[in-house]
């Protein structure tokens, strides 16, 4: 069978993938890089990213401000040596991007402007308009093509890491123009696959997200970490599930239930004022203003439609001026997909599922447990999120980790001899499997959409907002007779151009890891933090729980959890307090002893 | 508004065919759905063999351009409502100019050409270290190249456009805005570079200001605009290069735009 080979391998083209294939041309330009993915890089799902990218520039900030609304954020599930690398290196990032001519919104003097974002305690968030990672993303695309050791494979779709004498050392992948399924081996291969929003029925991920990278890392034997953490962004549009912004409630918006009360000052937001204040309110973080909602629902206050019931996001004080230069893609995304007109009328918007927390499980350079293998971005868990992340910081996250992984794979790559040939072997049993298992299989009678439908609907109501044990129990069962089902599926088209049902064939199973990673992980954690609110257990549980869950696959296909020590830097565990002043960060507060859960 | 509409659709695999060949799929019309939707309804319920490309379904990642009834449009910004009358039937296909590899799918290889071929990054002389901050660029700089930024490469000006059509090596409209969206940026010092590509005749000059591409931009960007300032641009340079020879041959800039 055809093989190619690289030293580096980047899964993914979006922000943390081209990033890192930079910053490794740059550790080495006689590096030979490649990167891959399934569409072409500008089609990466960092281009719908909106509201900005936090990083500290202004006098009146600090890094430790930063790092401590962030872990307190993550209701101190964050490992604390990443936070304080992360806000660190977020600005040179920022800047970075800067002279690569990303086209930052600015100050009437001409220096980068910053916004206020939920939970950040000061204007850190720079933006490109409200098209920040559109702008990201093309910014870094149009940097690489001046990179000539960075290869490209564009619509190629990864089904398999390569993994011998304990390392990984490719991949399979099919070629989807011609259909070939070729080896494409490397000395380090890095995920920047992005996240799996797909795996629940109303999301704002694109088509794309299917969390491939983090099925392909646990099939290998990675561990995922922190998959009980969904974030769900509290102003999606009914449904398309498109995302309006947060800097939409940065720049004044107001959440109104259906008496046009801004409810959220029932739900310990603080009190409403007339202009933003920092962490109040309607800057509140994601899991609190989401979980908000669920609580109005019950009461009845919010309004009934055929996609599930909605709250208003009320822009209209705002005026015409400031919507149209600060939040002119909001504005277009009314116009165009809800057929109304933000400067006159309400946005309706409801919860809806927009970003994992957990991810493969790596360290702070990028690399995972499993040897040539590391990971990047939404794919990845350092963890600087935490059990909920903050608007936009997962766009800084992007180029801090991106650059980390691209230099650590580097300097991998270095000290290792080319991939055996051997090798080969495994791939060859691979494209033997999809051909016996998809493109050759007789029978079958199940479609794609049937049981893609029915996981999706298992996993949001075992797995929403809020959990439960039963539930959980219950969409663990019928995972399993779904991944039992998934073996009987039928593919209508069977040639080799670019056979996308095949394509789907494939993301479905990967999803269906995914969602059983979810779904174990919430079953586990038997209390309540950040994005992971379990009824029967309401509290927080610092004794037992301030801990990652560390999820494995077994080879039989069954799968077992475990849990690894919070890393505590500076800042004691302590209440999360929003729409009061936030208490001062502990400078020198001794790290607290950490206990493993049983 | 209908209850159903019918959707005419080019099949076409080159395993299989040696031309395309219309089939004709019912589906619902829902006041919300667009006309991606009819064709996602198609692939999960009816065919899934049914082959175009999608992703993000919010009109920015620029994979979803198809000619609906003849018109190049993103098909997850176009409702199927607005042709729930006309006769009931919607005619979707492959955006033209372009060669078909399956059913909606086109070939964007030489487009990708095109665009490395005008260098879209930022050329400087010299970089300055990251210690010394950020270029300074006043939000009226910013202004006078933001919307040449806007591209979100999904081609439908190429599908537009009559010159691309009768002219294959035209680098075409979008590679054309975005060469401009760097050479209008205060802090780029490219443009003597780029010009150098784009100042031969399938470069600009291939251009015959028909404007289509304006017109069928889904983002706004006037690529027409960026074409005639080009243009103009590039006159003033040629005139200056019997002063200064540019020190390089036809065959050279032909090179460097990957058309020989």
């Amino acid at each position: 069978m055809d093989a190619s080979s690289h030293d580096i391998l980047l899964v993914g083209g979006g922000g943390a993938g081209l990033r890192a294939a930079i910053a490794a041309a740059e550790v080495d330009p006689k590096l030979n890089i490649a990167v891959i993915s399934k569409v072409y890089p500008m089609r990466s799902h960092t281009v719908s990213a909106e509201g900005g990218a936090a990083g500290v520039v202004k006098p009146d900030d600090s890094l430790d401000e930063h790092a401590y609304d962030t872990i307190s954020g993550g209701d101190w599930l964050c490992d604390q040596d990443a936070v304080e690398a992360f806000v660190k290196e977020a600005p040179q990032e920022l800047l970075q991007l800067e002279r690569w001519g990303c086209p930052w919104s600015r100050e009437p003097d001409g220096h980068i402007a910053v916004r206020a974002f939920g939970g950040m305690k000061k204007r850190r968030t720079w933006f490109a308009a409200d098209k920040t990672g559109f702008h990201m993303l093309h910014t870094l695309f149009q940097t690489t093509l001046k990179y000539d050791p960075i290869v490209r494979y564009d619509e190629w779709f990864v089904t398999k890491l390569l993994v011998d004498d304990g390392r990984v050392q490719g991949v399979v992948a099919i070629e989807l123009m011609s259909g070939k399924i070729q080896a494409i081996t490397a000395k380090a291969v890095i995920l920047c696959t992005g996240g799996c929003g797909r795996v629940f029925p109303f999301t704002t991920n694109a088509n794309i997200k299917n969390g491939d990278g983090m099925a392909l890392a646990s099939r290998a034997g990675a561990p995922l970490k922190d998959m009980e953490f969904m974030q769900y962004h509290p102003t999606g549009l009914p449904f398309t599930g498109i995302l309006i912004t947060e800097a939409a409630r940065s720049e004044g918006g107001y959440m109104l239930n259906k008496d046009g009360y801004r409810y959220l000052q029932d739900y310990n937001l603080g009190t409403p004022q007339s202009t933003p204040v920092l962490r109040s309110m309607e800057l509140g973080p994601r899991d609190r203003l989401s979980q908000a909602f669920v609580k109005e629902d019950q009461k009845g206050r919010t309004i009934p439609t055929p996609y599930g019931s909605v709250v208003h996001l009320d822009l209209r004080h705002l005026g015409e001026k400031v919507i149209n230069t600060k939040l002119p893609f909001v504005r277009e995304l009314c116009l165009k997909y809800q057929n109304i007109d933000p400067i006159k009328e309400l946005i309706p918007v409801r919860p809806v599922v927009h970003y994992m927390m957990g991810g493969v499980s790596t360290d702070i350079t990028g690399a995972t447990p499993l040897a040539g293998l590391f990971a990047a971005g939404e794919v990845a868990c350092v963890s600087i999120n935490g059990a909920n992340r903050l608007g936009s910081n997962s766009l800084p996250e992007c180029l801090v980790f991106g650059a980390r992984a691209g230099r650590a794979a580097a300097a991998f790559a270095a000290e290792q001899k080319a991939p055996d040939h051997k090798i080969l072997a495994q791939a060859s049993d691979e494209k033997d499997r999809l051909e016996t298992q998809f493109l050759r299989k007789s029978g079958g009678r199940e479609r794609i959409a049937t049981i893609r439908e029915e996981m999706q609907k298992t996993v949001e109501q075992s797995a929403g907002i809020y959990r439960e044990e039963k539930s959980l129990a219950e969409g663990a069962g019928k995972l399993r007779e779904l991944q039992e089902r998934y073996h009987d599926i039928n593919l209508d088209d069977r040639s080799r151009t670019f056979n996308t049902e095949l394509e789907a064939a494939l993301e479905l199973g990967f999803m269906l890891d995914v969602a059983e990673s979810i779904v174990q992980c919430a079953l586990h954690r038997t209390e309540s933090r950040g994005a992971h609110q379990r009824t029967d257990f309401a509290a927080r549980n610092d004794q037992k729980f301030l801990a990652h869950s560390l999820h494995y696959r077994n080879p039989d296909g069954s799968s077992r959890v475990e849990y690894l020590p919070v890393k505590i830097t500076r800042w004691a565990p302590g209440e999360r307090v929003y729409g009061e002043p936030a208490e001062k960060p502990r400078e020198d507060s001794p790290a607290v002893p950490i206990r493993r859960a049983s | 508004m209908a209850d159903k509409i019918t959707l005419e659709i080019p099949r076409y695999s080159p395993e299989r065919d040696t031309e395309p060949r219309f089939e004709a799929f019912e589906v619902p019309v829902h006041k919300e759905w667009v006309v991606l939707d009819a064709l996602n309804y198609i692939k999960d319920k009816v065919d899934g063999s049914l082959t175009y490309r999608w992703s993000c379904r919010m009109g920015i990642c620029g994979s979803c351009g198809m000619m609906v009834n003849g018109e190049p449009k993103l098909s997850c910004a176009t409702f199927l409502s607005s042709y729930a009358h006309n006769g009931n039937k919607v005619r979707v296909e492959p955006l033209r100019y372009f060669p078909v590899v399956r059913d909606l799918v086109t070939e964007l290889s030489d487009f990708l050409h095109k665009l490395k071929a005008v260098k879209p990054w930022l050329i400087r002389q010299q970089e300055p270290p990251l210690s010394e901050g950020e270029f300074l660029q006043t939000p009226e700089q910013l202004e006078n190249y933001k919307q040449f930024s806007m591209c979100i490469n999904c081609t439908l000006c190429y599908a537009a456009c009559p010159v691309v059509g009768l002219d294959p090596v035209f680098v075409g409209p979008a590679a054309i805005a975005l060469a401009q969206r760097y050479n209008k940026d205060s802090r780029d010092q490219g443009a003597e570079e780029r010009i150098a590509v784009l100042a031969h005749p399938e470069g600009i000059w291939g251009c015959t200001f028909v404007g289509e591409c304006t017109r069928v931009c889904p983002k706004h960007v006037d690529p027409a605009g960026a074409i005639q300032e080009y243009k103009l641009k590039a006159a003033l340079h040629w005139l200056k290069s019997f002063v200064t020879p540019m020190g390089r041959t036809t065959k050279d800039v032909r090179h460097e735009a990957g058309n020989d």
